[in-house]
């Protein structure tokens, strides 16, 4: 039998997902213990138990100097920037989106515009966007703003080019106005495109947090990673780098469900 | 009395004449059957009839009126795909096509449940009430055209244009969809244009049969020269309209 009809049985498919992740943490296991083992101060692989102690504490006890829990007030920061930011790039992004893909007019303004400005290196932006809107908030959000729009633009505008013509033509024939073909045909089209794309940058859209808070933060993952990086906490960062990863995974499931939620239409057919 | 007036319509992309020299004059109630080749034109024809392209000569106007250039409430459509929303449940559907010319493109209250009352007093007499909560992607292709021919006739046009709306169906449901569509004409006496590949369906349905065809051809230059109506058969009582004149006139009768 060839190898491209070849599937495997669902225990051996459980299994199999489950692999990597096993070999992973067998691997970080085996040289934790080897480097422990040669030096017991080591600091470089903490012990799975040491990450394990430090979570709990991080999770559950208060900061000496002020009694917040600063892993929950750092998650709150850097969630509150994240959503503002990406909540801003897919309103503005549906909007230039919809009017690129539907008004000939407006395709010629600025479709060409939007395309060379997604080549520029956002993180290239940010001492600019620090500059102009200071270390605070703002140049966060806009450096994710500017991070993801031109991406998510060009991709709903494809979109809307790609709703057949037939479509838009029985709209006006049904003597919809351009406002009503946007609001009643064109918009409720993409919306389940407009998450699946928010899906694919939020990764982008992390990384830009990430950054812009190593840079220049009083809070937030990133600013506390980088921060305890001075110490060479790997226990610490570990535990924030898994949280941050949960976080991701979560929020991607949640848009995932809430896309088959809203639009039943959409798997209707199969 | 012509109610459709197509004069000297040319269309041209660049160099390639498409149609030309296109003259036409069709009565209000008429079915006209569109056949020819593939790439003969006729679904350009249909597009013309349909305002969603301009020709490049000539115009075509309904009842005397402006020529258009869009598409708009006086034309009704019905594609072989892609004629209903697919985002849309089959009540919503046969709904969108009385509020779409309003500011929201939707109805509130009162209006809402009036038009859904009327939406499924449509569906009942087409036999879809019992779909009218599904979305249109879990219906069958007959039962989708016939939705779309219902919503494209809720809409009240003036003139319906088919383009190949049975194309995509079985031998059976086409047959069905024969006797739906004759059924309904009874009732409404619309003035039809349907572009079909299928000769027989031509004839059968319509009391018109136009074969678009490049009457002039040149070897060298094949993009030349653009295709037009090259013959023009009364269809009524099968194709053989003068078989019953006596039926019609019997004054002309022999002596």
């Amino acid at each position: 039998m060839r190898l491209i009809n070849r599937r495997p049985a669902r225990p051996t498919a459980v299994l199999l997902a489950a692999l990597p992740f096993v070999a992973v943490m067998v691997a970080y296991w085996v040289g934790s213990e080897i480097r422990l083992a040669a030096n017991p101060a080591d600091k470089l692989l903490p012990a799975p138990e040491t990450v394990a102690t430090t979570a709990r504490r991080l999770f559950t006890e208060g900061d000496r100097r002020s009694g917040e829990i600063l892993l929950w007030s750092d998650t709150w920061a850097s969630l509150r920037r994240l959503g503002i930011g990406v909540g801003i790039a897919a309103a503005l992004s549906t909007i230039i989106g919809v009017a690129i893909g539907m008004l000939p007019y407006a395709r010629r303004t600025l479709s060409d515009f939007v395309a060379v400005l997604s080549m520029v290196p956002p993180l290239a932006l940010l001492p600019i966007l620090f500059i102009v809107f200071g270390l605070g908030e703002a140049s966060k959000v806009v450096l994710i703003v500017v991070g993801i729009t031109p991406f998510i633009i060009r991709d709903l505008s494809q979109r809307v080019l790609d709703i057949p013509h037939e479509e838009i033509v029985k709209a006006q024939t049904l003597g919809a106005s351009t406002a009503v073909i946007a609001l009643r045909v064109v918009l409720p089209k993409i919306l389940p495109r407009l998450i699946a794309s928010v899906r694919l940058s939020l990764g982008a859209a992390w990384l830009f947090l990430i950054a812009a808070e190593a840079v220049a933060a009083e809070s937030g993952l990133g600013y506390r990673i980088f921060l305890v990086r001075r110490y060479l906490a790997m226990d610490i960062i570990l535990t924030y780098v898994i949280w941050i990863t949960l976080l991701a995974f979560l929020i991607d499931w949640a848009l995932k469900t809430l896309s088959r939620r809203a639009f039943p239409w959409l798997e209707a057919g199969l | 009395m012509s109610f459709v007036t197509v004069t000297d319509v040319w269309q041209r992309y660049g160099t390639r004449s498409i149609i030309e020299r296109v003259n036409l004059e069709v009565a209000e109630g008429e079915f006209v059957s569109i056949v020819g080749a593939s790439g003969c034109g006729k679904s350009t024809f249909l597009r013309l009839l349909l305002a969603d392209e301009t020709p490049t000569r000539g115009e075509i106007r309904i009842d005397g009126g402006k020529p258009a250039r869009e598409p708009g409430r006086e034309r009704g459509v019905v594609f072989q795909k892609y004629s209903v929303f697919p985002h849309m449940t089959v009540r919503d559907n046969i709904v969108a096509a009385e509020c779409f010319p309003t500011g929201l493109g939707r109805f509130f209250g009162v209006k809402r449940r009036a038009a859904r009352a009327r939406a499924d007093e449509t569906l009942e007499r087409i036999g879809l009430a019992h779909v009218a909560g599904n979305y249109p992607a879990t219906l069958s292709g007959g039962m989708q055209q016939r939705l779309a021919i219902a919503q494209a006739l809720t809409a009240r046009p003036r003139i319906l244009l088919l383009d190949e709306p049975f194309g995509a169906l079985d031998p059976g449901t086409r047959l069905a969809m024969h006797d739906f569509l004759t059924e309904l004409r009874s009732q409404t006496a619309m003035t039809v244009f349907m572009v079909t590949h299928d000769l027989s369906e031509g004839f059968k349905l319509g009391d018109r049969v136009l074969v678009f065809d490049k009457p002039r051809w040149d070897p060298h230059a094949p993009e030349a020269f653009g295709a037009t109506v090259t013959y023009d058969f009364d269809a009524r009582d099968d194709g053989v309209p003068y078989q019953h004149i006596l039926d019609r006139y019997p004054t002309l009768a022999a002596q």
